[in-house]
């Protein structure tokens, strides 16, 4: 049973490989920004493995749910989806791991799949992880777990959070990315506010607008596997503390 | 049980299918990758001056080989999520149907899919 765990463990990692949104490929970055991004991410990167291992080790129970997560965001970010803007791109399937195991353990997981594809598929890159681990990793999950956390404390319609959630969150990611973009070149090739602005406005618009409609997919698809997660297996939900019983049964009692 | 989850998110999803057969049939939109096109952005900011500092390790050889790939991690990934999800249900129907009841188990446990 222990083996067949630790497969599950090792599975997981796999499965997550091509959680990919957006990259900034590799070697579009200069070096210096390449040393801020990494400089950033990887006290994250390091909280998320300790705070990884500690959940793991305490409750080994959570691994099935947590190769679901990574499961979903296997499958969600395979699916290049066509847009408003004629243009195609993917959903993220950040924001379930976000809203289960926090920010910083799926900082630990969109690492793994960021470097698998650096390495096997020629997205992103190896000298541009820092900035996507940034992107992708750290910010689009604290988006998705601030306003799962600050729409519990409002009590709003729980699957409309989840929804709002990783719709967010995975629009952030792209801010960030642009953001990031804009930050290492800005018009005129000196760093000055109406530089930045300029060059974020165009990076801004191939992707902001882009991702919208599959944000919003990813919203909705990430509200329904997470009704379908608290059907079978609401306990570990309750025991992680992700929700209160009281809020189990208000969902039960709503939707029976 | 309610479906009405359900019913919103398939409506979310026949807007987002009505869209692209709309714009795919009005416009020659080419549906390319928007990964690739900060390239040209930081070309046209630049003026062509800047020179990747690396290249990628390995690159799918056709896209068709990129196809296979990503059909394949949808495939791994829906096998994964089908399968915990199929096990939890009949872990949870036959626990129900011997009359097990697990320690931590809130009451009211035993609905189903």
């Amino acid at each position: 049973m222990t083996h067949l765990l630790y497969l599950l463990y090792l599975l997981l990692y796999i499965f997550i490989i091509y959680g990919d949104p957006m990259h900034i490929m590799e070697g579009f970055l200069p070096a210096i920004w390449c040393i801020v991004w990494f400089a950033i991410s990887i006290p994250v990167i390091a909280l998320g493995i300790y705070k990884l291992n500690k959940l793991v080790k305490e409750k080994r129970e959570i691994l099935p749910l947590l190769a679901v997560a990574g499961a979903f965001i296997f499958v969600l970010s395979s699916l290049k989806m066509p847009s408003v803007t004629g243009s195609c791109s993917h959903p993220t399937g950040t924001g379930i791991g976000a809203i289960m195991f926090g920010p910083a353990i799926t900082a630990v997981l969109s690492t793994i799949v960021l470097i698998y594809q650096a390495l096997f598929l020629a997205h992103g890159g190896l000298t541009t992880l820092g900035a996507n681990v940034f992107s992708m990793g750290i910010v689009g999950p604290v988006v998705s777990y601030l306003i799962y956390k600050a729409g519990m404390k409002a009590k709003l319609n729980f699957y409309l959070i989840v929804f709002l959630a990783a719709t967010f969150g995975d629009w952030a990611t792209y801010i960030v990315t642009s953001t990031e973009l804009a930050l290492a070149f800005p018009a005129g090739n000196v760093l000055s506010v109406a530089g930045f602005f300029s060059s974020f406005s165009k990076f801004v618009a191939i992707f902001a607008i882009t991702q919208v409609p599959l944000a919003i997919i990813e919203g909705a698809v990430s509200a329904l596997l997470f009704k379908y997660v608290i059907e079978v297996k609401s306990d570990i939900l309750v025991e992680m503390h992700v929700l209160e019983d009281s809020v189990v049964r208000k969902i039960r009692g709503l939707s029976a | 049980m309610s479906r009405k989850l359900e019913l919103i998110v398939l409506a979310i999803l026949l807007i987002f299918v009505a869209q692209f057969i709309y714009v795919s049939s009005t416009t020659n939109a080419e549906y390319g990758g928007a990964d690739d096109k900060p390239e040209g952005v930081i070309e046209e900011i630049t003026g062509g001056t800047y020179k990747p500092i690396a290249e990628p390790i390995w690159e799918p050889p056709s896209g068709e080989i990129e196809s296979l790939l990503f059909a394949l991690q949808a495939a791994i990934g829906a096998g994964v999520i089908g399968y915990f999800f199929g096990y939890y249900r009949a872990k949870k129907n036959y626990e129900n149907k011997l009359g097990y009841k697990g320690k931590s188990k809130p009451e009211g446990d035993r609905h189903s899919l």
